[in-house]
């Protein structure tokens, strides 16, 4: 079923809605309940994502601070097209700014260092300091190590002291995080979480995949691969684009759920896999807020299921309700108005109670492709090729069933597919690197419900 | 509108609206502690369904002079019978299919089994249970009862009528609804099985033009495959029982009466199709809001059914040595087959198509063909007319009489309440909705107990 409800909240802000999507019927003794929460977010400056720079009247975007961290380790100029693409690619971003925009550019090795404006600041965008900063960018040369931690305390520092709606990093490293232990760089993500946001970029091929799509996931942002550094200056202008569309931080979903529940899991299944269970933070009696991030004009969907007490044949309980809130520091929230109920009722019509609902059904689906991607090119690193073809078998078939054509795409290059339908495929003998780490970064990305 | 099923004017339980006995000191169902609620007056004022009841001259003659139907597409004045003589005639005076109406049993036939074989996929959202002034007049308890769960007893109800501790829904209005108007009564019930009840009724009494009594009910049972099924059973009730509550003073013949009000209960449930847009823009494959439909008028001497579907009008004389009768025959499939010789009753009624309906109030429906007939009873009785939510725990007119009681014509109330409560006792599976008329209508005043 699906029900709806909407929200105008106050102007500038994008106006939220909220659409579940499930079957709410159970049979006797039925506990679990499955529900697509589709949010959508829409009404503020941005007009999808195609467009060159979101409309806004002069002066009155929503205010920014982004904070640009370029890899400066050795590394970078072999080859040196890496720190020649990362320069053009920093121009391209910074040429994105809509005026008004506070921003830096920090250069990372093994330690931070401020390239612009410097002295702890943020820049102001405008054609002066967006022309000053291409200069400083001259600057930036490789050599040292990788401590992407101590980059990412930089950016937090200058931008928590910017007053700003949106707060947003974009980083982009060559190689491993080799100057700092995981631990270490684990507990900065713990601090920065809820602080700003990161898209994380990967160039060339050297880089870990777990590491720079952690640090996307701790921070809300997106991971990919630019394994050409010539693709990196039409990629940062794109993720720029996108942190200027953004109106509203820090959204979470809030899932209040009855006494006698538990939550099994709450993910976000579109536009990627990204399990949210475990971030929960408590707020209030039976209810916890899940953190979404910033939001400018677009639709995300959350896979919730809830376990509810049985009840008799013909009772209908509430399983959750679901809203959105921006919490405040002090402690209370702003609540953005629309919400979701997903619902129970027992029922001994069989046909009701044992038919999946479509969209439950597609993005149960999309999130096992993401885990058959992920397990299957574990098990072929290390060296179990039947475990692999097993794993990568079913992706295919799982792509193949949901329409899923880009990670197809991806999957062909690491797999012979010799019947996409049954799954039947044999591990390519030579893959290039670029391949393999393309498909596991992008191993999330999920297409919606075909209509 | 008086139609609008309300809460029941008889004593219920303040927590869970289940209906109470007098002498209870705690609610059967949900163990609601009544010593602390006042008790309600068990004398309850006659409600009347249109301005003045008129003055009731006390005399139960039949020998008002009916005008003959109004042509409208029909052609002979309808024929009376006797109850043995049944069956009736339809609207267009022509033979009901099917004979032996009421002694035909179906051995076949099972109790229990639904009619619809489909089911909604997208129900819609639903009014929910309104505040009981009642409660916040009447029960000045300590914790105002009407805002905690009736399930948990911890949580208060939020707006969207779900309990803020356990999340259980509260009872809705329509759930359980109870309703007199002067001598007849209609008791309607979610059942067991069902999450809301897709029922609805309408009870009424008026004079006709010669001061003579007349009494009437409309029971409707909404079509689950279809949307918004419980809009298009109150939409049918109301609009046909305002139908004859405004022909029959005029003087328009009762049987032309009833064929008007299915016309105008169609028309009601045909309306919904067309709103809310937004709905079905959502939800663009859905049937359109459906219904079955099933009254019966009392006079002095006459009595009229009229139906289309599979909700059904028995016969029960207060004598219960003479036989008992049902007055409706179904628009289904089984009944169907049945009528056209193409199967044994027995064959026709062990077919899983057997209870699917063949005709039904709506914008789906090919053609409209409400069926009416009257009746001249010679002798008092009750007429029980009903969803298959009860007929499926008591389908022959001899198990329905059965389990009517002796004093439903002049109790009907407390008979429709012993119907629903046969129905729940069998497994309660579907709604079940029931009026009971006595017969000949009583005089103004002399009505309920």
């Amino acid at each position: 079923m699906r029900s709806s409800m909407a929200n105008f909240a106050k102007s500038n802000v994008p106006r939220f809605s909220v659409d579940v999507y499930q079957n709410e019927y159970l049979p006797e003794g039925g506990s679990e309940v499955n529900a697509i929460v589709t949010v959508t977010a829409t009404g503020g400056g941005t007009i999808g994502s195609a467009v060159s720079a979101p409309v806004y009247p002069p002066g009155r975007g929503p205010s920014a601070a982004v904070a640009i961290m370029v890899d400066c380790s050795g590394s970078m100029d072999y080859p040196p097209t890496k720190m020649r693409g990362a320069r053009e690619a920093t121009a391209a971003a910074i040429d994105t700014l809509r005026d008004g925009t506070r921003f830096t550019v920090i250069g990372g090795t093994h330690v931070a260092q401020e390239v612009y404006p410097g002295g702890g600041r943020l820049a102001v965008a405008d054609a002066t300091t967006r022309e000053q900063a291409k200069h400083a960018l001259r600057r930036l040369s490789a050599g040292g190590g990788t401590a992407i931690g101590t980059w990412l305390r930089l950016a937090d520092r200058l931008l928590s002291a910017a007053d700003v709606t949106i707060r947003h990093g974009i980083l982009l490293t060559d190689g491993r995080n080799e100057h700092e232990s995981p631990e270490d760089l684990r507990a900065t993500l713990d601090a920065c979480a809820g602080r700003f946001t990161c898209d994380a970029r990967g160039v060339g091929t050297d880089w870990e995949v777990k590491e720079v799509t952690g640090i996307a996931s701790a921070l809300l942002g997106t991971a990919d691969i630019v394994a050409d550094p010539a693709g990196l200056a039409a990629d940062f202008t794109r993720m720029m684009e996108t942190a200027m569309g953004k109106e509203v931080a820090d959204v979470c979903l809030r899932v209040w759920t009855p006494v006698g529940t538990t939550i099994r899991f709450v993910k976000q299944v579109a536009p990627s896999v990204a399990d949210l269970t475990d971030r929960r933070t408590e707020a209030g009696p039976r209810a916890g807020d899940y953190p979404t991030g910033s939001w400018g004009d677009e639709s995300r969907d959350y896979h919730l299921c809830v376990a509810v007490p049985p009840a008799g044949l013909g009772q209908e309980m509430l399983a959750a309700r679901v809203s959105l809130v921006v919490p405040d520091t002090d402690g209370t929230v702003q609540n953005l108005g629309a919400q979701g109920l997903v619902r129970a009722v027992w029922t001994d019509d069989m046909a009701a109670s044992t038919s999946i609902n479509p969209q439950v059904a597609h993005y149960t689906g999309q999130a096992e492709l993401a885990q058959a991607i992920q397990k299957g090119l574990d098990l072929r690193k290390a060296g179990d090729f039947d475990g692999a073809t097993a794993k990568l078998g079913r992706a295919v078939q799982l792509a193949n069933a949901s329409g899923n054509a880009d990670t197809a795409k991806l999957l062909a290059k690491v797999v012979d597919v010799v019947d996409a339908a049954t799954g039947t495929v044999r591990l390519k003998t030579r893959v290039a690197e670029a391949d393999e780490m393309t498909l596991e970064t992008r191993s999330t990305k999920t297409v919606r419900v075909k209509k | 509108m008086s139609q609008m099923p309300r809460q029941a004017a008889l004593p219920k339980c303040p927590s869970c609206a289940e209906p109470v006995e007098s002498g209870d000191l705690f609610c059967g169902a949900c163990g609601y502690d009544l010593s602390v609620v006042p008790a309600a007056s068990q004398d309850h004022p006659t409600l009347t369904m249109t301005g003045s009841a008129g003055p009731g001259d006390g005399t139960a003659g039949d020998g008002v002079a009916w005008p003959a139907p109004e042509p409208a597409g029909s052609g002979a004045p309808p024929a009376a019978h006797q109850p043995a003589d049944l069956p009736g005639t339809d609207s267009g005076g022509a033979p009901l299919p099917g004979h032996e109406a009421g002694q035909e049993s179906g051995a076949g036939q099972e109790a229990g089994s639904g009619v619809r074989l489909d089911r909604p996929d997208e129900p819609d959202e639903y009014p929910l249970q309104a505040p009981d002034p009642r409660l916040a007049a009447g029960a000045a308890a300590p914790a105002d009862p009407a805002l905690l769960c009736v399930a948990c007893r911890a949580g208060r109800v939020d707006s969207d009528g779900y309990c803020e501790n356990c999340g259980h829904a509260q009872p809705r209005e329509r759930d359980h609804v109870e309703r007199e108007s002067g001598p007849v009564a209609a008791v309607s019930d979610r059942g067991l099985r069902h999450h809301r009840n897709e029922d609805a009724f309408a009870v009424g009494h008026t004079t006709l033009p010669d001061g003579t009594p007349v009494a009437l009910a409309v029971v409707c049972d909404g079509v689950s495959s279809a949307t918004r099924p419980d809009d298009a059973s109150l939409a049918a009730s109301q609009a046909a029982g305002d139908t004859l509550l405004a022909a029959l003073p005029r003087g328009t013949h009762p049987q032309q009466a009833m064929h008007e009000a299915i016309v105008a209960a169609a028309q009601a449930v045909n309306a919904l199709a067309e709103e809310p847009a937004t709905a079905r823009e959502h939800t663009p494959h859905q049937n359109a809001p459906a219904c079955t439909i099933v009254g019966a008028v009392v006079t002095s001497g006459l009595l009229v059914v009229g139906w289309v579907g599979d909700s059904r009008a028995y016969w029960v004389p207060t004598d219960r040595s003479t036989p008992p009768a049902r007055l409706t025959e179904d628009d289904s499939w089984a009944a169907q087959m049945v009528a056209a010789g193409l199967m044994s009753e027995a064959e026709a009624y062990a077919d899983e198509r057997a209870h699917a309906i063949t005709g039904w109030l709506g914008a789906d429906a090919y053609e409209l063909e409400p069926h009416t007939a009257s009746f001249k009873p010679d002798r008092p009785g009750a007429v029980v007319v009903c969803t298959d939510g009860l007929w499926n725990y008591a389908e022959t007119a001899e198990e329905m009489s059965e389990v009517v009681p002796p004093d439903a014509a002049v109790r009907p109330l407390h008979g429709a309440r012993v119907l629903v409560g046969h129905a729940l006792d069998g497994g309660g599976h579907d709604n079940v909705t029931v009026a009971v008329l006595p017969f000949p209508a009583p005089p103004q005043g002399a009505g309920s107990a």
